[in-house]
C-alpha cells in the first residue's frame, strides 16, 4: 500500500523547486559580487608583475616619473600613516573607553555616536577641504605631512574608535564588578583588567586604520603629497610624495607611461592594503578561537 | 563635626581616576568637536561668496560650470549635480539587488566555511581604496567598454557607475546582514512550525521584519556614492554635461573639487566656490547619515 501522507504533494515539489531555485540566485549573486575582485587581482597580478623588484621599490623615479622605482612614494605612505596613527590612536582609544565604560546613556553620548558615524560618513574630499582650510591656511602648518596627517587622523578616528569600542564591550560585565569589589577605582579596573584582554581586538583596529590610511588620496591631495619631489621627507613639516597620489599621477597625468607601471604601482598599493586586511581579519579570527568566555 | 576619614575615598587613586576620566572625556567629545570643526571651516572659507556673490537660482539651476573665466565666470552645479546623481543613481541599481542579495545569502542560506570566505572577501572588497577602482575604472573598464558597445569613449557614467557599485556593495551588505541578523530566531522558528520552506521564511518573515535596516543599508550606500570622489574622478569621463544616456561622459561634484582645488589661488573666487559646493556635499551627506541612523536606531528600540 502506497503511504501518501508522507509523499511530496504538487505543493511541496512546487515550494522545493522554488527554494533550489532562490538559493541559486543568491548563490548566484553572491558570486557575481566577489568575481570582479578576483578578476581585477588577477589583472593587477597579471599586469603589474613583470615590473616588481626589489629595484622598483627602492629607487627614486626617473624620466619624468616615467621609468625608474616608487621609493620616495612608499617612504612617504609611511610617514604620513605613522604620524596619523600618532595622533589618532591615543584619541581613538580615549573616546573608546569613554564611550564603552565611562558614558552615561544620555544625548550627549548620542550627539557622540552621532557625530563619530558623520566623521565617517562625510566625503573624503571635504575632508580635505577642511584640511586646507584649518591645518594648511588657519593653522599655518603649510602643504605638510602634519597637515595631511592630521587630515588623515580625523578622517579615520572613527575606524580606531569603533573597533576598540567593539573589543571593550566583548569583555564580559562580570569582569569589571570583579575588581570593583575588591575596592578598585574604575580606572583601575580598565587598566588591569579590561584593557589587558581587549588589546589584541584594539590591535586589529589600529591595523584596518593603517590599511585605510594608506589607501586614502582625496584627502591628502591638498594637505601634504605632492605629484613629484626630488626630495624625501626629512621632517613633518615637508611635503611627500604618497603611494596612492603616485598611482593617480602615473595613470593619469604623465604622458608616455609604459603600461605595466601604473600596474606596478597599482599591485604595490593593493598588496599593502590587502595585507593588512588579511593580517587584521586572521588576528581577529585567530582570537575568536582562543576566546576564554 | 569632624569628618569620619575611614570612609574619606579622596585618596590618590581617585584622583587619578577623576583625572583619567576628565581625560577620556575630551576624546569622546573629540569626534563632536572635529564634526563641528569641519563644518565651521569649510563654512568659513566658503561663506563670504555664497553671501555676496553667488546667486543661489544660478547656483542650483545653470548647467553652466566656467568658474575659471576671467571676464563672466559662470558657477552652475547643475550638470555635475546630475553627474553625481546618475552615477550614484546607476550604481545603486547594481548595489542593492546584489548587496541585498549576498546579505540574505550570508544571513540566511550559507553555513559554515562558505559563509566565513564570503564575509572575508566582502571584507576584502571594501578595503580596495578608491584610487585603485579609479585605476581599474580607467584600465579595465574602459577599454571592455569600447569593445563590448562599441562606443568612443568608455569612461562614463555607465563606467562609474559599476566601479561605484562594486565599492558601496561591501558596507550594503555587511549593514544589511546586520539588519538580517537582528531578526529574533524564534520569527523564523514560528514560521518554520507553521510549515513554510526557507524562501518563504526569508520573504515573508524575516524581509519584513528587518526592511528598516535594510533601508539603512541602502541610505548609506547612497550616502557612500554621493561622497565618492577619486574612483569617481577617474572613471566618469570628467566632461562637463547632462547625460542623455549612460555611454556620456559625466562630471561629479566631489570630482570638481579633487580636479579644480589645486589650481586656484586661496581666497580667490574660484576657490571659495568649491568650498561652496564641499558645504553643499557636507549637508547632504550628513542627513543621509542621521536618517540612516535614526532609521537603523529605530529597529533597534522598537
Amino acid at each position: 500500500m502506497d503511504n501518501h501522507m508522507f509523499a511530496a504533494t504538487e505543493l511541496n515539489q512546487k515550494n522545493q523547486r522554488t527554494e533550489k531555485l532562490v538559493r541559486l540566485l543568491f548563490i548566484l549573486m553572491a558570486g557575481l559580487l566577489i568575481l570582479p575582485v578576483l578578476i581585477i587581482l588577477f589583472t593587477l597580478v597579471y599586469k603589474g608583475s613583470s615590473i616588481l623588484s626589489i629595484d622598483f621599490l627602492f629607487t627614486n623615479p626617473t624620466n619624468g616619473m616615467t621609468e625608474g622605482g616608487i621609493f620616495p612614494a612608499l617612504l612617504g605612505t609611511i610617514w604620513l600613516v605613522v604620524v596619523a596613527l600618532i595622533v589618532s590612536v591615543p584619541l581613538g582609544i580615549a573616546a573608546a573607553i569613554y564611550l564603552s565604560e565611562y558614558a552615561p546613556d544620555n544625548w550627549g553620548t548620542r550627539l557622540i555616536n552621532l557625530a563619530i558615524i558623520n566623521l565617517a560618513g562625510v566625503p573624503s574630499i571635504v575632508h580635505a577641504l577642511f584640511g586646507l582650510g584649518a591645518f594648511v591656511v588657519f593653522f599655518n602648518f603649510g602643504t605638510s605631512i602634519l597637515a595631511a596627517s592630521l587630515t588623515l587622523a580625523i578622517m579615520t578616528l572613527p575606524v580606531v574608535i569603533v573597533a576598540t569600542r567593539e573589543s571593550l564591550q566583548a569583555v564580559p560585565h562580570a569582569f569589571r564588578e570583579a575588581c570593583w569589589n575588591m575596592g578598585a577605582t574604575r580606572w583601575q579596573t580598565i587598566r588591569r583588567v579590561v584593557l589587558p584582554n581587549a588589546v589584541s581586538g584594539i590591535l586589529t583596529g589600529v591595523i584596518l586604520e593603517v590599511s585605510r590610511s594608506a589607501g586614502e588620496t582625496a584627502p591628502i591631495m591638498f594637505t601634504g603629497a605632492v605629484f613629484f619631489s626630488p626630495f624625501l621627507p626629512q621632517g613633518v613639516m615637508d611635503q611627500t610624495m604618497a603611494m596612492s597620489l603616485h598611482l593617480f599621477v602615473v595613470s593619469t597625468q604623465v604622458p608616455n607611461v609604459p603600461e605595466n607601471l601604473p600596474y606596478g604601482v597599482a599591485l604595490v598599493l593593493i598588496g599593502m592594503v590587502l595585507i593588512m586586511n588579511s593580517i587584521s581579519i586572521a588576528f581577529r579570527m585567530h582570537l575568536r578561537g582562543k576566546k576564554k568566555w | 563635626m569632624s569628618r569620619n576619614h575611614a570612609f574619606d575615598q579622596r585618596n590618590l587613586d581617585w584622583y587619578i581616576d577623576k583625572a583619567v576620566q576628565a581625560l577620556v572625556f575630551i576624546g569622546g567629545i573629540s569626534a563632536v568637536i572635529f564634526i563641528i570643526g569641519i563644518f565651521l571651516f569649510i563654512t568659513k572659507e566658503g561663506i563670504g561668496f555664497l553671501i555676496n556673490t553667488l546667486d543661489l537660482q544660478e547656483f542650483f539651476g545653470s548647467p553652466y560650470w566656467e568658474p575659471s573665466d576671467e571676464d563672466a565666470p559662470e558657477y552652475g552645479i547643475l550638470a555635475l549635480l546630475a553627474g553625481t546623481a546618475s552615477v550614484t543613481g546607476l550604481a545603486m541599481l547594481i548595489a542593492i539587488p546584489f548587496s541585498l542579495g549576498t546579505a540574505i545569502y550570508i544571513a540566511e542560506f550559507a553555513t559554515g566555511k562558505t559563509r566565513e570566505w564570503l564575509k572575508i572577501l566582502v571584507e576584502l572588497l571594501a578595503a580596495i581604496p578608491s584610487v585603485v577602482w579609479g585605476f581599474i575604472g580607467l584600465t579595465i573598464m574602459n577599454p571592455l567598454i569600447i569593445e563590448l558597445f562599441d562606443v568612443p569613449v568608455g569612461l562614463t557614467v555607465l563606467n562609474a557607475g559599476i566601479i561605484l557599485g562594486l565599492m558601496a556593495a561591501p558596507i550594503m551588505t555587511s549593514i544589511a546582514e546586520d539588519a538580517l541578523k537582528a531578526v529574533p530566531d524564534r520569527y523564523r522558528e514560528a514560521a518554520e512550525a507553521l510549515g513554510a520552506t526557507r524562501w518563504q521564511v526569508v520573504f515573508k518573515t524575516v524581509l519584513p521584519a528587518a526592511k528598516n535596516g535594510l533601508l539603512g543599508a541602502v541610505l548609506l550606500g547612497v550616502g557612500r556614492g554621493f561622497g565618492e570622489t577619486m574612483a569617481v574622478l577617474m572613471a566618469t569621463g570628467h566632461a562637463v554635461n547632462i547625460p542623455g544616456s549612460v555611454f556620456d561622459s559625466v562630471r561629479a561634484l566631489t570630482a570638481t573639487i579633487a580636479a579644480e582645488l589645486g589650481e586656484t589661488a586661496v581666497g580667490s573666487d574660484h576657490y571659495q566656490v568649491l568650498f561652496t559646493i564641499g558645504i553643499f556635499l557636507f549637508l547632504i551627506t550628513f542627513l543621509i547619515n542621521l536618517t540612516a541612523d535614526l532609521i537603523v536606531r529605530g529597529i533597534r528600540n522598537s
